[in-house]
C-alpha cells in the first residue's frame, strides 16, 4: 500500500493506506481524530467537512490520493482553545442539539466567513444549504454564523 | 378527568444511599429508573443494596463543588442539561459550581435508562427534586451537629449553610459528615417562586467538547484491536441468502474476516473503510422467501380496508351512523402518507465483545435495559454478565428504541471471538430501517343545524399504528357521536415508532379536517376548536387526558402572538392544535406565493408544557420539532418496490435544508405546574399548520403527504 504525507492542523502525518480511501476514513480510523463525522458518503450532508487549503470540503468523498501537498484542517485544529469565533458563537447561541453534524457545520461556516467575513441572512443560508442538520438546528445556525462574522 | 400530574408514588429513602468518599466529599446514589417507573415499589431488601443499583448520582467535594451523574440517554432532546438542574436547584448550589457528567466507561457504576416518549422530565420531576432536597438538608443536618443548634434553625443557599447565631459554612466543609448520617424522611421542597435554577437559560452542557469536535458519539468508540463490520443484509424484504462467495472480500487489504450470520454477512476489517469496499464485493445469492410487497399495493390494501369499515373499535361514543343519517351536511375525507425512515445523522453502530466471562456492549441505544435482556437471551448468556454502555447519541427519533443493530454486534463478536463494532453505511441505515408505517385516515363528520355532530376516524396501517389512549385525544368528548376505528395490513417490512409516534401523521389529517368543517361552518378554525373544548370541560370520562381548559388558554395564545387574520395581504395564514405526550401545543404557519409556489415563513407556537425548566433548551425542542414536522410533511417519501427501499441516501430522499426553513416563534403559557416532556409534541401539529396555511394560499386542501408532489404538480399546471 502507497504511503502518504499529509499536512494536517500544522502538523505532518504520514499515512500507509490504499489510494482510493476517502480521507474521512483516514482521520477517524488512522489517526483517531473523530471530530469529522460520517453521515452519508456521497457528499449530500456536510458532516464531515474540513478545510483543504482552506476551502470547505467534504472529507468522504476525497480521496487520500488527492492529498498530497495540501494543507488540511479539521474541527479539532480550528483554533488552539476552542475558541474560534464560530465556535464561540456556536455556544453563545447554544445551537447543539444531539451535536454530531456541528462539526460539519462549522467547518463549512468558517470557510465561508474566510471569503465572505459581512454576510447578509440570504447569503449564509444558501453557503449553510449543504449541511443537514437532523434536529434542525437551522434558525440557530444562521444566527450564530451572523454572530460570528461580526467578531471576525 | 385524569389528572395532569398523575404521578408515581415513591419513597425517596427507599432509592437513596449515602457514602463518604475516599478523597473526601460525600457520593449520593439514586436510583432513578426504579422510582420514575409507574409502577414502582420499594426495593426487597435495603440493607443489600449497593451502589451499583444506582444510575444517577450526586457528588459534593470537600471544596464545594458538585458533580451530578446524569441519569438518563442523551439524544438530542436535552435532559443531559434540563435535569441536573432539577437537582441543583433545589441541592441550592449555584450553576457555576456544577459540573455534569455522563459516566460512560464505567459499567461498575452504573445501571441505565430509557430516552422515548418525552417522559424523562415527567417522570423525573419528583425524584429529582426529592434528591436534591434530600442532599440539601443532610448537609444542613451535618452543619448543625457541628454548631450544636437545632437543623431548623438552619437554612442553606447557594452552597452556604447559615443558622440563627449568625454562623455560616460552605456544603464542601460539611460534607464528609453528611455522608455518615442518617437520610432525612420528610424534605420540604421549593416554591416554584423562590427557583433560582430552573426558568433560566442553561446551555448544552456539552457544548465545549461538540464545538471542538471531541469523541462523544458511538461511532467515535474504538478498543485496541477492535474490528470494523460491515454487514450485507437481504437487499428486500422477503429476501433470503441463499449462498454467496467472498473470494473478492477477501483479497481486499486490510479485510480479516468474512462471517455469515443467518441470512446477513458480516466483512470484518481492521478500518471501516475496507469493511465497506469488502461488504461491497461479496457476491450473494438470494430468493424469495416471502411476498415482495410494493407501495402501489400497499395503497389498494389501506385503502380497501378502509371501504371495509371493518376494524377494531378504540373509541364509540353516541351512535354515529345515525347521526350521520339525520345530518344536514356529510363531510368526508382521505388523507394519505408513506412510510419514514428516520435518518438519524449518526447511522446505526454498536460495539460488541463478547467473552468467556461477560459481554461487553457500547454505543447508542435509547433503551440500554430492554436490549441487554435481549442479549442475554440471544447469546444465552445470564443478565449480569452483561455490561452496556451508552454513548451520546447523533439522534434518536425512535429508531434507537430498537436494538436490531446491538443483536448484530453481539451476534458477530461471538462468532468471531473478536471485539468488533458494526457500522451501518447510511445506505443500511435507510435500507434496514423501523419506519413509521405508511399510514391512511379517513374522517366523516356530519352537520346538523350548524353543529358537528358525529365524527368517525377510520385508521388503515402498515402492520398497525394507532395505540393506547389516542382515541381519547381531541376531539373525543366533545361530539357527541363520536368513533375510532382501526385496521391494519400486515406486512414483513419493519416498522415502529417514529419521532410522536402514532401521531405525527394523525395531527395533520385532524386538524386539516377541522380546517375544512371550519369552513363548511363559516367559523374561523381556532374559535371552532375552542367551542367544541367546552363540550368536555368537567367530563367524568376518566379516559379524557387532555385538558380543555389548559388547550383553550395555548389555542389563545398562539392566535395572540401569530397576529391571526390581522397579517399582510400576501400572507396566508393556516391554524393547528394538537395534544401529545402529555404537551398541549397550538401552531400558526404564514405562507407566502414566490415563483408560483408556497413557501412557509414563520411558525408561531403556543405551548403548555407547566413549569419550563429550561426555556432555552425548550424552545430549541420546539424550533426542531416545527421544523422537523414541516420537513417530513413537505418532502418525507418513502416507498418500497418488489420489497426494495426505492430512496436510500440524501441523493435522493430529501430532509429539509436551511433555506427551506421558516422562522419559529415559541411561546410559552406562564403555569405551576409539574413539566411535561418537550421532545416530540411539538413535531405533530406542523404539518397540519402548514396544510391549512397552504390551503388559504392556493385555495385547495391537502390529502396527502409529501405535499411537494401534489405543490409541483399545481404548479407546473399554473406555469403552464
Amino acid at each position: 500500500m502507497p504511503t502518504y504525507q499529509l499536512k494536517i492542523n500544522g502538523k505532518r502525518r504520514e499515512v500507509t493506506a490504499d489510494s482510493d480511501t476517502p480521507l474521512l476514513w483516514i482521520l477517524r480510523d488512522e489517526l483517531q481524530m473523530v471530530g469529522t463525522k460520517y453521515g452519508c458518503g456521497i457528499a449530500q450532508c456536510g458532516a464531515c467537512t474540513v478545510h483543504i487549503n482552506d476551502a470547505a470540503v467534504r472529507s468522504c468523498s476525497t480521496p487520500v490520493s488527492s492529498l498530497d501537498g495540501a494543507t488540511i484542517t479539521t474541527i479539532e485544529g480550528l483554533s488552539e482553545n476552542g475558541d474560534h469565533p464560530v465556535q464561540e458563537a456556536w455556544k453563545a447561541i447554544d445551537v447543539p442539539q444531539c451535536g454530531y453534524c456541528q462539526a460539519g457545520q462549522i467547518m463549512t461556516a468558517s470557510a465561508f466567513l474566510k471569503e465572505n467575513s459581512s454576510p447578509s441572512n440570504e447569503e449564509i443560508r444558501e453557503a449553510m444549504q449543504g449541511n443537514i442538520c437532523r434536529c434542525a438546528s437551522y434558525n440557530r445556525i444562521e444566527k450564530a454564523v451572523k454572530l460570528a462574522s461580526k467578531k471576525m | 378527568m385524569k389528572s395532569q400530574n398523575e404521578l408515581p408514588n415513591f419513597s425517596r429513602r427507599n432509592f437513596l444511599k449515602t457514602s463518604a468518599l475516599a478523597g473526601g466529599g460525600i457520593l449520593i446514589g439514586f436510583n432513578l429508573f426504579s422510582a420514575c417507573k409507574p409502577e414502582a415499589t420499594p426495593p426487597v431488601d435495603i440493607s443489600k443494596l449497593n451502589f451499583n443499583d444506582f444510575n444517577a448520582f450526586l457528588k459534593i467535594s470537600n471544596e464545594g463543588y458538585v458533580t451530578i451523574f446524569s441519569p438518563n440517554p442523551e439524544i438530542g432532546q436535552g435532559v443531559k442539561t434540563s435535569m441536573p438542574m432539577i437537582i441543583a436547584e433545589e441541592l441550592d448550589v449555584s450553576w457555576d459550581k456544577v459540573n455534569v457528567v455522563q459516566g460512560k466507561y464505567d459499567p461498575v457504576n452504573y445501571q441505565r435508562q430509557v430516552a422515548g416518549g418525552s417522559q424523562s422530565i415527567r417522570f423525573g420531576w419528583d425524584a429529582l427534586r426529592q434528591t436534591g432536597a434530600t442532599a440539601k438538608q443532610m448537609l444542613i443536618n451535618a452543619a448543625a451537629v457541628k454548631w450544636g443548634v437545632d437543623p431548623s434553625s438552619c437554612s442553606a443557599s447557594d452552597g452556604i449553610i447559615t443558622n440563627e447565631n449568625g454562623d455560616s459554612i460552605g456544603y464542601g466543609m460539611v460534607a464528609k459528615d453528611a455522608a455518615l448520617l442518617e437520610i432525612p424522611e420528610n424534605v420540604t421542597l421549593k416554591q416554584v417562586k423562590d427557583y433560582k435554577i430552573i426558568g433560566k437559560n442553561i446551555s448544552n452542557v456539552d457544548n465545549d467538547k461538540i464545538v471542538t469536535g471531541k469523541p462523544l458519539f458511538g461511532l467515535d468508540y474504538r478498543t485496541e484491536g477492535m474490528l470494523y463490520a460491515s454487514v450485507l443484509r437481504p437487499p428486500s424484504f422477503g429476501k433470503k441468502l441463499v449462498r454467496f462467495d467472498d473470494d473478492k472480500t477477501r483479497q481486499i487489504q486490510g479485510v480479516i474476516e468474512v462471517v455469515r450470520f443467518g441470512d446477513k454477512i458480516a466483512v470484518l476489517a481492521e478500518n471501516t473503510w475496507s469493511a465497506m469496499k469488502g461488504k461491497k464485493a461479496l457476491l450473494a445469492e438470494w430468493n424469495n422467501d416471502k411476498v415482495l410487497e410494493s407501495s402501489k399495493n400497499h395503497d389498494d390494501e389501506l385503502l380497501a380496508i378502509l371501504d371495509s369499515d371493518q376494524g377494531k373499535i378504540q373509541r364509540e361514543d353516541g351512535n354515529v351512523e345515525k347521526a350521520f343519517k339525520n345530518a344536514d351536511q356529510l363531510i368526508e375525507r382521505t388523507y394519505e402518507s408513506p412510510f419514514l425512515p428516520h435518518n438519524c445523522m449518526e447511522p446505526m453502530n454498536f460495539y460488541a465483545n463478547v467473552t468467556a466471562d461477560k459481554v461487553h456492549l457500547v454505543g447508542p441505544i435509547q433503551t440500554p435495559a430492554w436490549t441487554a435482556s435481549k442479549i442475554s437471551k440471544l447469546l444465552n448468556r445470564k443478565p449480569e454478565e452483561i455490561h452496556l454502555e451508552m454513548t451520546r447519541m447523533g439522534g434518536g427519533f425512535g429508531r434507537r428504541l430498537y436494538g436490531d443493530f446491538v443483536e448484530e454486534a453481539a451476534e458477530i463478536s461471538s462468532i468471531a471471538k473478536k471485539p468488533i463494532k458494526v457500522v451501518f453505511s447510511r445506505e443500511d441505515d435507510m435500507a434496514a430501517g423501523t419506519y413509521r408505517p405508511a399510514i391512511k385516515y379517513r374522517i366523516k363528520a356530519s352537520i346538523k343545524n350548524g353543529k358537528i355532530t358525529g365524527y368517525h376516524l377510520r385508521e388503515a396501517a402498515i402492520n398497525g399504528n394507532m395505540f393506547g389512549s389516542i382515541a381519547h385525544f381531541f376531539p373525543a368528548g366533545c361530539i357527541p357521536n363520536y368513533k375510532v376505528s382501526t385496521g391494519f395490513y400486515k406486512s414483513n417490512i419493519t416498522t415502529g415508532a417514529w419521532r410522536a409516534p402514532y401521531t405525527n401523521f394523525l395531527a395533520f389529517a385532524e386538524q386539516s379536517f377541522f380546517n375544512e368543517l371550519a369552513s363548511e361552518l363559516g367559523k374561523d378554525h381556532p374559535t371552532l376548536l375552542i367551542e367544541l373544548l367546552q363540550n368536555v370541560k368537567g367530563t367524568n370520562d376518566k379516559r379524557i387526558e387532555y385538558s380543555a381548559d389548559r388547550m383553550e388558554k395555548t389555542i389563545q395564545l398562539a392566535v395572540e402572538k401569530s397576529n391571526w387574520g390581522n397579517t399582510s395581504e400576501d400572507t396566508y395564514q393556516g391554524f393547528a392544535a394538537y395534544y401529545s405526550h402529555n404537551t398541549h401545543v397550538a401552531e400558526v404557519a404564514d405562507v407566502m406565493i414566490e415563483d408560483g409556489m408556497p413557501v412557509v415563513k414563520k411558525v408561531t407556537v403556543a405551548v403548555d408544557c407547566g413549569i419550563v425548566v429550561n426555556p432555552m433548551g425548550a424552545k430549541n425542542q420546539i424550533e426542531g420539532g416545527v421544523i422537523d414536522g414541516i420537513g417530513h410533511a413537505m418532502f418525507g417519501n418513502f416507498s418500497f418496490k418488489d420489497g426494495t427501499p426505492q430512496d436510500v441516501n440524501f441523493d435522493t430522499y430529501r430532509l429539509i435544508r436551511m433555506q427551506e426553513t421558516p422562522e419559529v416563534s415559541a411561546h410559552f403559557v406562564q403555569s405551576d405546574l409539574s413539566p411535561t416532556g418537550l421532545g416530540e409534541p411539538a413535531l405533530p401539529p406542523a404539518g397540519g399548520a402548514l396544510a391549512n396555511a397552504i390551503k388559504a394560499a392556493i385555495s385547495k386542501p391537502l390529502f396527502k403527504q409529501p405535499f411537494i408532489n401534489q405543490l409541483e404538480m399545481n404548479s407546473s399546471k399554473i406555469l403552464g
